[in-house]
């Protein structure tokens, strides 16, 4: 064999060992030291999004089960980049009394979700595929049942566990299919040998169902947003972005290999799973008063605008599908962020309870309102840029009709993310939120949303870059 | 000799029955046990095809194998959180588990 090869999984190796060390430090270090766990555990995870900066070259590993290209490399450093903020956010819920003792465990299961979806993005067959997504959603589960002795945190983590293992399994069903009709596993060898049979489609329905569930497209959202909202907030982020994202790019990634000899189908499949998607959690979002239960709804509407690069399949389609959840990230994160400390300090998640913010708390107020126009698509935010493009690209293959409804849809999202900001700007309210100060780390984490979501639009070259490496149908 | 077709339809109602199971199902742990029989159902899949249709390679043992061993992880996780909420409710029955629903 040779070893050569597996310098393709640095970027892989390195989280290993990032993960190795947090594991030694959390059991060794007792005492004053360990007041240090969280700035190592960010230091760490810095040092490691920074040295995989440049994207690795194409290769392959294991006989071409593993794969790594430079978009992937691009995908896996926006990924570090999301988990490196939502580290920041973290450190306040963990350092309460009820997680402290725990908070190793936040990071180290967090870290293994990553290298799973490292796995899934990076595999060239529907094993190493389906490993990789296992790793990724049964520690997962683990982490959205983390405040064990709050009952909706358990119960979150039930529906969670239940319906992941469940949507595996029923795209397992799917790869058995269509290892029957192809004989093969193999992302290169497998298209050859689909010819669009009754039974492969069939086989694609179940695949797609499956994946449906972990990214929560319409008919199958109904787990989102009870999980969601029973979550631990910093964990609901991680799954409303990082685990999301991941998903969407690498369904992409195998329909555009693998099922590419029956495009027509997919395609007429996801144009109704799209229209539906952003429609419904649009109304439903609308009702929502619980913030948290808010954003699982405008988390499935956003997954519906993450399709429409999908469907495209398109090389522009893969470069607007990373450049919008680069900036998703940091928009989502930034609302999140902000109610991650609101919700600390006050324990309020309900959106009465905003009422009057800006009077009490304006900085963290603006940061909210900045994410939410970006969210929403408002111009000179990044958010507008991130939907042109992939409205563009979904354009570009003459899907008009679905453009048009996926921009109604829009304007129908403005008016429910303006509900907040006309709570904290303009309700009155005689008890607001007691003004407070907010710790140095979720500062620096929120600052870099904010960063995010002003410069990722208007500074070209990060589309640029993405759009020469990547590839489509 | 049995045909693969016998099996198959074994592994065909396993499926379905899991899918009825998951549904239909007011117990966590029956609920546990029909997603059970769905990931058991894929594995005698894989095993058929390989053995019938593709006698030479070995791509669908290995699966089984590797789907056999991460669906008793998927299982181990499961029951730890079940144990949980049984420890905070005294109960396991789907019915107490709406809490969230609005």
């Amino acid at each position: 064999m040779d070893f050569g090869n597996l310098l393709y999984l640095k970027e892989e190796i390195s989280l290993i060992l990032v993960m190795v060390l947090l594991l030694l430090f959390d059991l060794f270090c007792t005492g004053k030291i360990r007041r240090y766990f969280q700035l190592t555990a960010c230091v760490l995870m810095a040092v490691h999004t920074l040295i995989h900066l440049d994207p690795m070259p194409d290769g392959q590993a294991f006989g071409g089960m593993y794969i790594n290209s430079p978009i992937l490399s691009v995908v896996k450093t926006i990924l570090n980049v999301g988990t490196l903020i939502i580290f920041m956010q973290a450190r306040n819920w963990l350092s309460r009394e009820s997680t402290s003792i725990k908070r190793g465990e936040f990071y180290v299961l967090t870290l293994s979700t990553l290298l799973g979806m490292y796995f899934m993005i990076s595999s060239g067959n529907f094993l190493l595929f389906f490993i990789g997504l296992e790793t990724a959603s049964v520690p997962m589960a683990a982490l959205v049942a983390f405040d064990k002795y709050k009952h909706n945190s358990a119960e979150a983590g039930a529906k969670y566990i239940l319906s992941a293992v469940f949507a595996s399994g029923l795209m397992l069903y799917g790869i058995s299919l269509i290892y029957g009709t192809t004989g093969t596993l193999y992302f290169e060898d497998i298209p050859a040998g689909i010819d669009g049979c009754p039974l492969q489609i069939m086989a694609f329905v179940f695949f797609f169902a499956g994946m449906g569930f972990k990214i929560s497209l319409v008919p199958f959202h109904l787990w989102t947003a009870d999980v969601y909202e029973g979550a631990p907030t910093s964990v609901t982020s991680y799954l409303s972005v990082i685990s999301k994202g991941s998903a969407v790019f690498v369904l992409m990634m195998i329909l555009v290999k693998v099922f590419a000899p029956i495009v027509e189908q997919w395609q007429m499949m996801l144009y109704g799973l799209i229209v539906l998607t952003i429609s419904i959690a649009n109304l439903f979002a609308i009702r929502q008063q619980n913030l948290k239960r808010f954003m699982a709804f405008s988390s499935i509407s956003q997954a519906g605008y993450l399709m429409l690069g999908v469907i495209a399949g398109s090389a522009q389609g893969m470069s607007a599908l990373v450049y919008y959840v680069l900036v998703y990230l940091f928009s989502n994160l930034g609302v999140f962020g902000v109610i991650s400390i609101i919700e600390q300090r006050s324990g309020k998640v309900r959106m009465e309870d905003y009422n009057g913010l800006y009077r009490t708390n304006p900085r963290l107020s603006i940061v909210m309102m900045l994410s939410l126009f970006s969210l929403a698509g408002i111009p000179p935010f990044a958010g507008f840029f991130s939907k042109f493009f992939i409205f563009m690209s979904a354009a570009g293959e003459g899907f008009y009709l679905l453009v048009l409804l996926a921009l109604v849809n829009t304007i129908l999202s403005l008016y429910y993310y303006l509900l907040i900001v006309k709570a904290m700007f303009i309700n009155s309210n005689e008890s607001p939120i007691a003004t407070f100060r907010s710790d140095n780390y979720t500062r620096v984490s929120l600052i870099a949303c904010l960063l995010g979501v002003l410069a990722l639009g208007i500074f070209s070259m990060i589309y640029d870059r993405i759009s020469l490496l990547a590839f489509g149908l | 000799m049995i045909h693969m077709e016998y099996y198959l339809v074994v592994s065909t109602i396993m499926f379905f029955a899991g899918i009825f199971g998951f549904f239909y199902r007011r117990n966590l742990l029956a609920i546990l046990i029909s997603i059970e029989l769905i990931l058991n159902s894929v594995d005698i899949n894989f095993a058929v095809f390989n053995r019938y249709l593709f006698p030479g390679q070995l791509e669908g043992f290995f699966f089984t194998l590797f789907a056999i061993g991460i669906s008793a992880a998927e299982t181990a996780v499961a029951i730890a959180i079940i144990i949980n909420i049984y420890r905070n409710i005294r109960n396991i029955q789907v019915s107490k588990l709406d809490k969230m629903k609005h």
